[in-house]
């Protein structure tokens, strides 16, 4: 049967499909679905979903009778494509070795599913995981554990079969269905080695052949790693309530559960270094904010550490401090999710490690890394901004009027030295709940004598008439120029394109990412709901008090957006003033590899990955870009919107590879 | 040329030296009128078509120089002789470069002119008359629309010059350029400067022809020495060092009527489709890629 066929009509039909999930806000339901057998080898089955509808999560959905599901294939589909990453380099793997371990024996299954029902539904009663699942759990993985065991013994590339085995045993026991957001994982692959700080406890021998293809990041709705990494988790904390169905895959946790854990392990300090302790409570009560004092304050706390580190007599340097600086960088991710600017400081710190010789002796390594660090705050941050400033004063007219959004600092640099210039012109500040971080930067203005009009961003399409330049700083760029900033920049960079007002994104290099994200709902950082639900000084507007009792309402506070380079007119960085399709050409360029490896994921075209190899040659970058797509059409797309336009020039060479 | 002529007859004994006199004798360039230059020097030297003060492709060229000859780190371990006797090569060899370019780029253009085709062009630009002629001496049947130019007239000389290659021409007014962009394939235009963004500045008036082609869907070919390429980045149409020529409305203008004088304007790079360089036929964006790649 042509399963490839029959989805899209239930995709027309707008997601009321019983197998999709509605999209939207939804409670968990009874479960009805059968026993589901996997079915023969039908790798498509995900292509069915159109572009518009969201993957169904791994709980069960109000789903009706079983018979209209298609016995479907997501696992060898997911199966598939985890081949496609994981034997980039190794096609001499067969399918059929992984097909048929990748579609459990079919007696396993019913069982495992209904009890797993239950389980799932247990996951959605606040805190506290039962104990009953993990009993059941455990019966099925001995099942796994020997054909993970004969597995491994199989596989060359040792990485991916543990990955592939708790995926495995993740889509046994969840839906086939639910099989697709362990695809999500995997398709989601491109991102910092900082993630996989995660999993080196899991799989330290790996850590070398993990080196050019970048760990998949946890995602928060597969409950298994959220177990694990509980486990391992420095501090514990409770999940929060009511969550939002379409966050499911990133960290929420319920605010202020893990202090008083974290107070008890104050008065251990081989735990934890104490400048890091510190600076991690000051990023969970939200004290330090913002890209570049994130990064500051964190390469401070391990310049501290690093200084009174002492090495442990029969250990490596290298080795020890890169494992403690791993845990330091755990314990900072339980505190609040990593900045892509300090995942970038800290992927270059390990780098500095790792190459340290080994003739050095203790003192000079910890003398060198110390200044290695000075160095890299220096030169990309503090220069940096400098530079920036200095080209942006040359955009800024007498009598213009400039906006800006939240509070940037490289923003804030940027008007105060051209009001030393002697400058002409007024700033409007668009500020938004729940933080209102523009009152700091108002505040800081009209000290400095600049006149100010600050206004709430539901007034920006009121105020932009008057605008004539927009600057906005950014937490990142990504390599495909969408800019990831602070929620609400993107409504403003929007509304700027629409009034023709030209936006200028200020941005220190070091924060740009090889990755491409196309919406914002893959990776981001979801905030405190209770913030929303709160306003402050205003008693009277607390309609939302007992929110987390009603079921049927769900709070989201998200904290970064993605804007797409279309509205981005200039982008401003130590290296200049360019276009925002430039920033490929500067990421390639001060990465140390020669071979770069990047799966792109999407969240909403599964089946669709796309591979970029650049070369380095003596000329410049060259980038094949080879695009395993189901359609002409979705591979224009997916050219467009990673590269902006199919005809551009870091394509050299674009190679097809055949429909698996 | 002129400044290779300056690194011959500088009697400077160091590196630096001979930094700074090429730098002052650029700055020179970029300010001075053609005057004070030996004729000699005018014609090889690669200039757009107005010699003004505000030339960019001039001030272009004379950074690209600078960076092309002072570029190469191994210079500072050889005896300063050695060295400056290279940087003379080096010198001399951007000068061949730069009147080879135009070669490179009517060859490169020949792929886009096929026979039967209209080609809009406007002003006078000596790169797209090399890619004209070059067409015509292919033998390609093709013909011409070419707008005035006002206030220079400059589309009178370039019709003159296509005539006289026996290639059909038809003259518009610039106002007729929306009318007559139905019959029209294709739009060659030339460039005094390539900005960062991948826009170009060029001669009033391309804008607008930009513009429509755009919204026709017709493509805009633009052809460009490399050396054009500037480290500039207009946000819009006034965020460029102003140049203004005088418009001769053959009547007087009455007083308290004020005439936009500018000579220039800028085409951003979403209204082009290609840049035929020497380097190339390149995309927009790509103008970025190149200027990081030289300058950084």
């Amino acid at each position: 049967m042509d399963i490839r066929r029959a989805p899209p009509s239930r995709a027309a039909s707008g997601g009321v499909e019983p197998r999709f999930r509605q999209v939207g806000f939804v409670t968990a339901a009874e479960p009805a679905r059968g026993p589901v057998a996997p079915a023969a080898a039908s790798p498509t089955a995900s292509d069915g979903l159109s572009p518009v509808m969201i993957p169904p999560p791994l709980i069960p959905v109000p789903a009706p009778a079983s018979e209209s599901l298609m016995p479907s294939s997501p696992p060898p589909a997911s199966s598939y494509l985890l081949e496609v990453v994981s034997d980039l380099d190794d096609y001499a793997d067969d399918d059929d070795i992984d097909v048929s371990w990748a579609r459990p024996p079919p007696p396993a299954l019913p069982e495992p599913n209904k009890r797993d029902l239950t389980e799932t539904k247990n996951e959605h009663a606040p805190t506290s995981v039962a104990q009953k699942p993990k009993l059941s759990k455990a019966e099925r993985r001995a099942i796994q554990e020997s054909q993970r065991a004969a597995k491994a013994a199989a596989k060359e590339a040792g990485l991916k079969p543990t990955a592939m085995a708790s995926d495995a045993s993740t889509k046994i026991s969840k839906q086939p269905k639910t099989a697709k957001t362990s695809l999500k994982k995997v398709v989601n692959q491109v991102n910092p080695p900082v993630a996989s700080d995660k999993k080196t406890g899991e799989r330290p021998p790996d850590k070398d052949r993990k080196k050019d293809i970048p760990q998949p990041r946890m995602q928060f709705d597969d409950a298994h790693r959220v177990v694990k990494a509980k486990k391992r988790s420095v501090v514990s904390q409770s999940e929060a309530r009511n969550r939002v169905e379409l966050f499911r895959h990133l960290p929420q946790y319920a605010h202020g559960t893990q202090l008083p854990d974290l107070e008890s392990k104050f008065l251990q300090p081989d735990l934890m270094h104490p400048s890091v302790y510190k600076v991690g409570l000051q990023y969970l009560s939200g004290d330090i904010s913002g890209g570049n004092a994130r990064c500051i304050a964190m390469l401070l706390a391990f310049r501290d550490a690093i200084n009174d580190y002492s090495m442990p007599a029969e250990k490596i340097l290298n080795r020890d401090l890169t494992a403690k600086i791993s845990s330091y960088v755990s314990f900072l991710i339980e505190c609040r999710p990593l900045s892509i600017s300090m995942g970038n400081a800290i992927r270059f710190l390990k780098n500095r490690i790792t190459k340290l010789p080994l003739a050095l002796s203790e003192s000079e390594a910890k003398v060198s890394l110390q200044s290695d660090i000075d160095r890299f705050i220096n030169e990309k941050i503090i220069v940096a901004d400098k530079v920036i400033v200095s080209h942006a004063v040359t955009k800024i007219r007498d009598d213009d009027v400039l906006l800006t959004f939240g509070s940037a600092s490289v923003v804030e640099m940027i008007f105060d030295h051209a009001r030393e210039l002697g400058k002409k012109f007024r700033v409007v500040v668009v500020d938004s709940r729940p933080n209102h971080e523009g009152q700091r930067l108002l505040r800081r203005l009209v000290a400095k004598g600049i006149s100010c009009t600050y206004t709430h961003i539901n007034a920006v399409s009121y105020i932009m008439q008057e605008v004539t330049r927009v600057f906005l700083g950014a937490s990142s760029v990504l390599s495909n120029g969408t800019v990831y900033s602070r929620v609400g920049t993107a409504s403003v960079a929007m509304v700027a394109h629409a009034f023709g007002v030209p936006v200028l994104v200020c941005c220190e290099a070091y924060k740009f990412h090889e990755r491409v994200q196309l919406d914002s709902i893959c990776f981001n950082e979801l905030g405190d709901p209770d913030a929303i639900s709160r306003v402050p000084r205003d008693e009277s507007l607390s309609h939302l008090k007992n929110w987390a009792e009603n079921e049927n309402l769900h709070l989201l506070n998200l904290k970064y957006d993605i804007t797409p380079s279309d509205y981005v007119s200039m982008l401003i960085t130590d290296y200049g003033m360019l276009p925002p399709t430039s920033v490929p050409v500067i990421v390639i360029g001060s990465t140390d590899v020669d071979h770069l490896i990047i799966v792109v994921g999407f969240k909403f075209l599964p089946a669709r990955i796309a591979v970029l190899t650049v070369h380095r040659t003596g000329h410049g970058t060259r980038a094949h870009m080879c695009t395993y797509a189901k359609s002409k059409a979705v591979y224009q797309q997916l050219m467009f919107s990673v590269f902006g336009s199919p005809s551009e020039n870091s394509i050299f060479g674009i190679r097809r590879m055949a429909d698996w | 040329m002129a400044l290779a002529a300056v690194i011959r007859s500088s009697r400077a004994t160091t590196m630096m030296e001979l930094e700074i006199e090429l730098k002052k004798a650029s700055d020179k360039l970029k300010v001075d009128s053609p005057d004070d230059f030996t004729c000699s020097a005018a014609p090889s030297f690669p200039v757009a078509v107005s010699w003004d003060a505000t030339s960019i492709s001039l001030s272009a060229a004379c950074d690209l120089f600078m960076r092309f000859v002072t570029r190469t780190s191994h210079l500072e371990h050889e005896k300063f002789d050695a060295a400056k006797s290279r940087l003379i090569e080096r010198g001399e060899k951007f000068g061949e470069i730069s009147l080879k370019a135009r070669k490179t780029i009517a060859m490169l253009s020949q792929d886009f002119i096929h026979d039967g085709c209209t080609i809009l062009v406007h002003g006078y630009s000596r790169v797209v008359l090399e890619v004209l002629k070059l067409a015509a001496s292919n033998r390609k049947l093709f013909r011409v629309l070419c707008t005035e130019g006002r206030p220079d007239r400059t589309g009178l000389r370039m019709s003159n010059e296509l005539a006289a290659l026996g290639i059909p021409v038809k003259v518009l007014i610039d106002s007729a350029v929306a009318y007559s962009m139905d019959e029209v394939d294709m739009v060659f235009v030339g460039a005094d400067g390539v900005v960062e963004s991948g826009g170009i500045i060029n001669m009033m008036g391309t804008y607008q022809i930009a513009l429509v082609a755009h919204s026709m869907n017709k493509p805009v070919y633009v052809a460009a020495e490399s050396y054009k390429f500037a480290r500039l980045y207009p946000l819009d149409q006034k965020d460029m060092t102003p140049a203004h020529r005088p418009i001769d409305f053959g009547v007087p203008v009455p007083t308290g009527v004020e005439v936009e004088t500018s000579a220039r304007d800028y085409t951003p790079p979403q209204y082009l489709t290609l840049l035929l360089t020497d380097l190339g036929v390149l995309t927009p964006s790509v103008v970025s890629d190149e200027l990081i790649q030289l300058y950084l």
